[in-house]
């Protein structure tokens, strides 16, 4: 592979994973919000 | 402090000593995996050879989880623990007999051991100080650190999978240290040995320090 | 079943003033707010400085490219291991959910950005050293840095109750930064002794300057926001699931106390 391939590989995968992650971490967040009361939830 | 180590220690042993799950299994499986080792490396091509130091530690290092979690089986009774708690020995102190007693243990495994390389891979123990001075500090080292992992595996229902996880990363300094040592040992230069050691020593003094401070820390959970 | 009926009648009240703007409950407030948009308007900037805008290195040619995203993946994930470990003496001290939960959120995050400085790295190795894998004791560290903290996540997930999962998961976070200093000395040392090891340092230590320099810490610093951003909504998640078990169990035991009265 050339370097300019490896180079893209190496910022696509870091972008997809924290992408990912992101997404789960907030994801997680909404489906435990919704079990919670609203008055627990300190930040709102 | 050392007073209830070493009564921790001498029950442990005790224990040992009745069982002798230790010699009788645990002693015979590691001599298993020196066997094993020369299979997979054939020993006429010198490989062997260049890896006994290296295959040793290794070894040393299996033989150390199966008995970390020999020690905390012996513990993982109804109630045990709740009774343990309920002495008033101090945490430090029990910390201190379960690494000791661990590290008797451990020691006649790498005696057997050093037999078992002597013999099967024809190891020379030319500079026999250097690996008593190594063996030493790193069992004391694998011990400390074993010890403590071991009780943060403690009542878990997946103890047996997490163990190796959280103590072999850890002790992975070790397996270097005491390998270049042992090597430097071997070859005949132990002047280049000693540093490694002094490193193992290194390790040693900061596990057991985390062990005796942090040891109370889990113990003490409902 | 009461509460479960009191609560659906609670919500729709109490969410139309506070959560009007997402129409959904969600982990965030306006300060998580302004960090994700700062965020999400430099990452153009980012890119453009990181591929546009900068000069191929002279001695690394385009290679250079894949630091302005492996630099911020290392310094987040060190800074969130740090977070850990100064979280979890906190924890040893105080005892309380709130550090437990700060420890537990930047060790998740740090586990995530520890994968990604492997990966980049390897990358950047390929390209540079032609193998992936060096025995470089930056990488070595990172990579047991990365194994420690995978244990730290199985204790937690394997702890049965809080009280265990924050003592134990406590011990893990003070172990990290020890741990990580020993394997990176010892590993240093070794390689030390091979010839090999100055050419690795050569290649490493290369002068950056300039506009490229400007990059470099740019992109770090949209990384240390997008940790910062992280970090809120981690623990925010984290505090949702405690309360979540603590109804499950407050629940469970008031079904046995019913079936205990009949």
């Amino acid at each position: 592979m050339s370097t300019w391939a490896w180079v893209i590989t190496g910022w696509i995968i870091t972008v997809v994973v924290v992408v990912a992650y992101v997404g789960l971490v907030l994801q997680r967040g909404r489906s435990l919000s919704r079990q919670v009361p609203p008055e627990e939830q300190r930040w709102m | 402090m050392l007073r209830d180590a070493m009564l921790v220690a001498g029950k442990d042993l005790r224990v040992e000593a009745r069982t002798r799950v230790g010699l009788g299994q645990v002693a015979p499986f590691a001599v298993l995996v020196l066997v094993l080792f020369g299979f997979a490396l054939d020993p006429d091509r010198g490989i062997l050879e260049a890896a006994t130091p290296g295959l040793f530690w290794i070894t040393v290092l299996f033989a150390s989880v199966l008995g970390v979690q020999r020690a905390y089986a012996v513990e993982s009774g109804a109630g045990v623990r709740d009774a343990l708690r309920l002495t008033s020995l101090s945490p430090g102190g029990m910390f201190l007999g379960k690494a000791l007693a661990l590290a008797v243990q451990l020691l006649a495994v790498e005696l057997v051991l050093g037999v078992g390389v002597i013999v099967l891979y024809g190891a020379d123990p030319a500079g026999w100080i250097l690996l008593v001075g190594t063996a030493l500090p790193a069992t004391a080292g694998i011990a400390a650190a074993g010890s403590l992992s071991g009780v943060l595996a403690v009542g878990l229902r997946v103890r047996e999978t997490l163990l190796p996880l959280l103590l072999l990363p850890v002790l992975a300094p070790v397996l270097l240290a005491a390998t270049r040592a042992f090597e430097a040992a071997l070859d005949g230069s132990p002047a280049d040995g000693w540093p490694w050691a002094g490193l193992l020593a290194l390790f040693a003094v900061v596990y057991v320090g985390c062990g005796i401070g942090l040891y109370g820390t889990v113990l003490e959970e409902s | 079943m009461s509460i479960g009926n009191g609560q659906s009648a609670g919500t729709p009240l109490a969410t139309q003033d506070t959560r009007s703007v997402t129409g959904h409950p969600t982990t965030g407030s306006p300060a998580t707010r302004v960090l994700g948009i700062i965020v999400l308007l430099c990452l153009p900037l980012v890119l453009w400085l990181s591929f546009v805008a900068t000069p191929p290195d002279a001695v690394q040619g385009e290679s250079v490219r894949l630091l302005y995203v492996h630099v911020p993946s290392v310094t987040v994930a060190y800074v969130a291991c740090f977070v850990t470990f100064v979280a979890s003496i906190m924890w040893l001290w105080k005892r309380s959910e709130w550090w437990d939960l700060v420890g537990s959120s930047a060790a998740e995050i740090g586990s995530v950005f520890t994968a990604l400085t492997l990966v980049s790295g390897m990358i950047w190795g390929q390209i540079t050293w032609g193998t992936a894998w060096e025995w470089d004791p930056r990488l070595t560290s990172t990579l047991f840095l990365f194994l420690l903290l995978v244990g730290y996540q199985a204790l937690r997930a394997a702890s049965p109750d809080r009280s265990s999962r924050s003592r134990r998961s406590a011990v893990i976070g003070l172990l990290l930064v020890p741990n990580i200093l020993i394997v990176n000395r010892s590993v240093q040392w070794w390689r030390s002794l091979h010839q090999d090891a100055t050419l690795f340092r050569t290649d490493l230590d290369f002068r950056i300057e300039g506009l490229m320099l400007f990059t470099w810490m740019f992109t770090t610093a949209v990384g240390m926001v997008l940790l910062v951003w992280l970090l809120f909504h981690r623990f925010r998640v984290g505090w949702l699931a405690n309360r979540v078990e603590e109804r499950q169990l407050s629940e469970a035991v008031a079904a046995r106390r019913a079936e205990a009265t009949p």
